[in-house]
């Protein structure tokens, strides 16, 4: 017998779907290609949004979901939420927003129109203005139905929240249940369709965050919407950013049981599942009461808890298991892949 | 939920750790066989729990990791075929073949579609019938009935635009091979509970017997897991080497006939190339005469590919419990999930790959 093993391939030659994943593959083509290009103080920062001199909050995000429409929302719904929510999180009233459309020859105008009435309706709810835009048209085969790309704008009152203001001691808080756009989306989609009742949790999250900045008083040092990658790509962005270790605590954890049905059905982990209306916020403990019980009494925030700290000794992110053991939660390198068996 | 939190309760689990120190008294060595186990054990942190002179071992029970790099080449080739749509589980997309993986040939323009069953390909060819829809049928006992009855219900419409490339193993002959090696370790074995689902238990009276070693039928949860070291440790303990079934909610000793018959009616026992471990004999299927006509290495006339395997990672050893991921040298620095040297660390059920997403470390 022989034991052996292929060699390794070690770069990539062409943009691979993991590219895009928001896991480890993401990362390193951001920092290896993007950041290296662009390099300047604000972009540096790595936060969701950046803030300009002029205390204004800029985020942009391009929308590609497939299928167009899912359980509780639409791609026009995330694309004014998505936006919006990356603006919120830096602490800034979102004000204003610009939208570019690439639409595929033959795309249903029906369609299309219930997607851009999802989209001022959004709007209206986050309190925002659409005041600009772009469309193009592609040849059919060129693009898929519909991509959206959106750019919020919005104004700071106060300090800017930032991953860089993590502080060892702090506590971690997330607003409610884990995994419920991603499950929603998954559910729908061709090739792997089942039956669920969880909808997309897609909703405008400032009045959470503006919520955690008035009761958690200065205590509120950082806040991430948990799109892609899920709990877990949020949660390595703060340990890497802020050299810190963050043990999380698994019962205290959230998750819908129809979600968590759904995952082991799968074979994912619903805290690597992307939301599209939860917050995670690092908090220093003396305000983490004031701001948990703020949000319990908020409809998008009845689910929250404290889920677990922040540490100084080492980098990374460790969960304690109901069982009293532990184990580490790694950063996937790309969208989890259903499992053979 | 249902079905799930009654095999994660603490304090079951409590339970049964204690029972597993109070009746371990002698050093063991035991191999559970399914990656499903693997997982389920690096995740939940079972080992941190048990007696230290209990030695867990990892089996080679991970379709992705054990299927022959000669196979993936020739997915590859069909893959980027453009009348070709190829489809697979999910886990086999990134496993590296001699010069690519399935993952690239997507990004370079082949059709490669993830599918979650292979009745969902052949409903694909049905919907494109001037297309070649190709299934990448491996894994064990449990995914060979869905495999057969997708070349059977084939057949049965008369599609001639679906096939499938063959690559399934069988665990119990694997089994054998790894105690009739001569640097076995393994003592005891925690069986697969859903090969035992579709096979029974009764395929591995005679490995008992033979080898006098106990086996456990064992499920895929926390308190399954620890019931069955409680069982096969008590066998240890006592000096016996009996086949038990502690998967019995799943389970039964002749298994399920219906799908066994499936498997027959379209599969026939071949003899199998395994990745990292070698050919075994009989220890995989193929299919039957008057099914050839799906097969896709036929179909396509792929012949025979030449394939050598640079001798970079160990992890045939580690397939066969010899080797602990972290002992391996490459492990976490040349080979990470991101860039894995090999199928253990791609697939969620390997070896390597459990160690590293959830981090374990030498006790």
């Amino acid at each position: 017998m022989k034991f052996v093993c292929p060699v390794p391939r070690l770069k990539y030659d062409q943009v691979q779907m993991v590219h895009g994943a928001g896991g480890m593959a993401m990362g390193q083509l951001i920092d290896d290609m993007f950041l290296a290009a662009f390099d300047n103080p604000l972009l540096r920062c790595r936060d969701d949004a950046a803030v300009l001199p002029n205390q204004w909050a800029v985020s942009t995000d391009c929308f590609v979901v497939d299928p167009i429409f899912f359980p509780g929302g639409n791609i026009g719904t995330l694309a004014i939420y998505g936006t919006v929510n990356d603006v919120a999180v830096s602490g800034a009233t979102p004000r204003y927003v610009t939208a570019g459309f690439i639409l595929e020859e033959g795309f249903s105008m029906v369609d299309l129109r219930v997607i851009v009435a999802s989209m001022r309706e959004a709007a209206d709810d986050a309190g925002v203005q659409i005041v600009a835009g772009d469309t193009k048209v592609v040849p059919r085969g060129k693009a898929d139905k519909i991509y959206i790309n959106t750019t919020g704008l919005g104004i700071l009152q106060g300090p800017a929240l930032s991953v860089h203001r993590i502080r060892p001691g702090d506590l971690l808080i997330v607003s409610g249940t884990l995994g419920d756009h991603g499950i929603a989306v998954m559910s729908q989609r061709e090739g792997l369709s089942f039956e669920t009742d969880v909808t997309s949790d897609c909703a405008a999250l400032f009045d959470l965050v503006q919520l955690a900045v008035d009761q958690g008083k200065g205590a509120v040092h950082a806040c991430r919407d948990a799109t892609r990658g899920g709990l877990v790509a949020v949660l390595h962005e703060f340990a890497q950013a802020s050299h810190t270790f963050i043990q999380l605590h698994e019962a205290q954890i959230p998750i819908r049981e129809s979600v968590r049905g759904a995952c082991e059905m799968l074979g994912i982990d619903a805290m690597n599942v992307a939301n599209e209306g939860k917050l995670v916020l690092a908090i220093a403990p003396e305000g983490a009461d004031a701001v948990l019980r703020a949000w319990q009494s908020h409809p998008l925030g009845r689910q929250s808890a404290i889920i677990g700290e922040i540490h100084d000794e080492g980098v990374g992110v460790v969960i304690n298991t109901r069982f009293g053991t532990q184990r580490v939660l790694d950063l996937p390198v790309g969208e989890p892949l259903p499992r053979i068996c | 939920m249902k079905y799930v939190d009654e095999f994660r309760d603490p304090q079951l689990v409590r339970g049964l750790v204690d029972r597993l120190h109070r009746i371990t008294h002698h050093s063991w060595v035991v191999m559970e066989v399914c990656g499903g186990q693997t997982h389920a054990i690096v995740k939940h942190g079972i080992q941190q729990m048990i007696p230290s002179k209990i030695e867990l071992v990892h089996g080679p029970g991970c379709p992705v990791c054990v299927t022959p790099l000669e196979l993936l080449d020739k997915a590859i080739i069909l893959a980027a075929r453009p009348d070709v749509v190829f489809t697979s589980f999910g886990d086999m997309l990134r496993v590296p073949g001699s010069n690519s993986d399935l993952m690239t040939v997507k990004s370079q323009g082949g059709d490669v579609r993830i599918v979650y069953s292979p009745l969902d390909a052949v409903a694909l060819a049905r919907k494109l019938p001037h297309k070649q829809v190709v299934f990448f049928a491996v894994g064990f006992e449990t995914t060979a009935p869905t495999n057969a009855m997708a070349v059977w219900q084939a057949k049965a419409e008369g599609l001639t635009n679906f096939s499938v490339l063959v690559s399934h193993v069988l665990v119990p002959p694997a089994m054998t091979a790894l105690l009739a090696a001569s640097d076995n370790r393994v003592q005891g074995y925690l069986a697969a509970g859903h090969v035992c689902t579709i096979m029974g238990t009764e395929p591995y009276e005679p490995i008992a017997a033979q080898y006098k070693v106990p086996i456990v039928a064992t499920g895929f949860e926390p308190t399954d897991v620890l019931e069955g070291l409680c069982m096969l440790v008590s066998q240890l303990e006592e000096g016996r080497c009996d086949v038990e079934n502690q998967y019995a909610r799943s389970v039964r000793a002749t298994g399920n006939t219906l799908a066994q018959k499936r498997v027959q009616d379209v599969f026939e026992i071949t003899d199998r190339n395994w990745r990292g471990i070698g050919p075994i004999p009989l220890s995989g299927l193929a299919l039957r005469d008057a099914f050839k006509d799906f097969d896709a290495a036929s179909r396509f006339e792929l012949g025979h590919l030449d394939v050598h395997e640079p001798e970079v990672c160990q992890s045939g050893l580690v397939l066969r419990g010899q080797l602990k991921p972290y002992d391996c040298p490459a492990f976490g620095t040349q080979c990470t999930p991101q860039h894995p040297l090999g199928a253990t660390m791609v697939s969620s059920e390997g070896a390597c790959a459990a160690y590293y997403q959830y981090g374990a470390v030498p006790p």
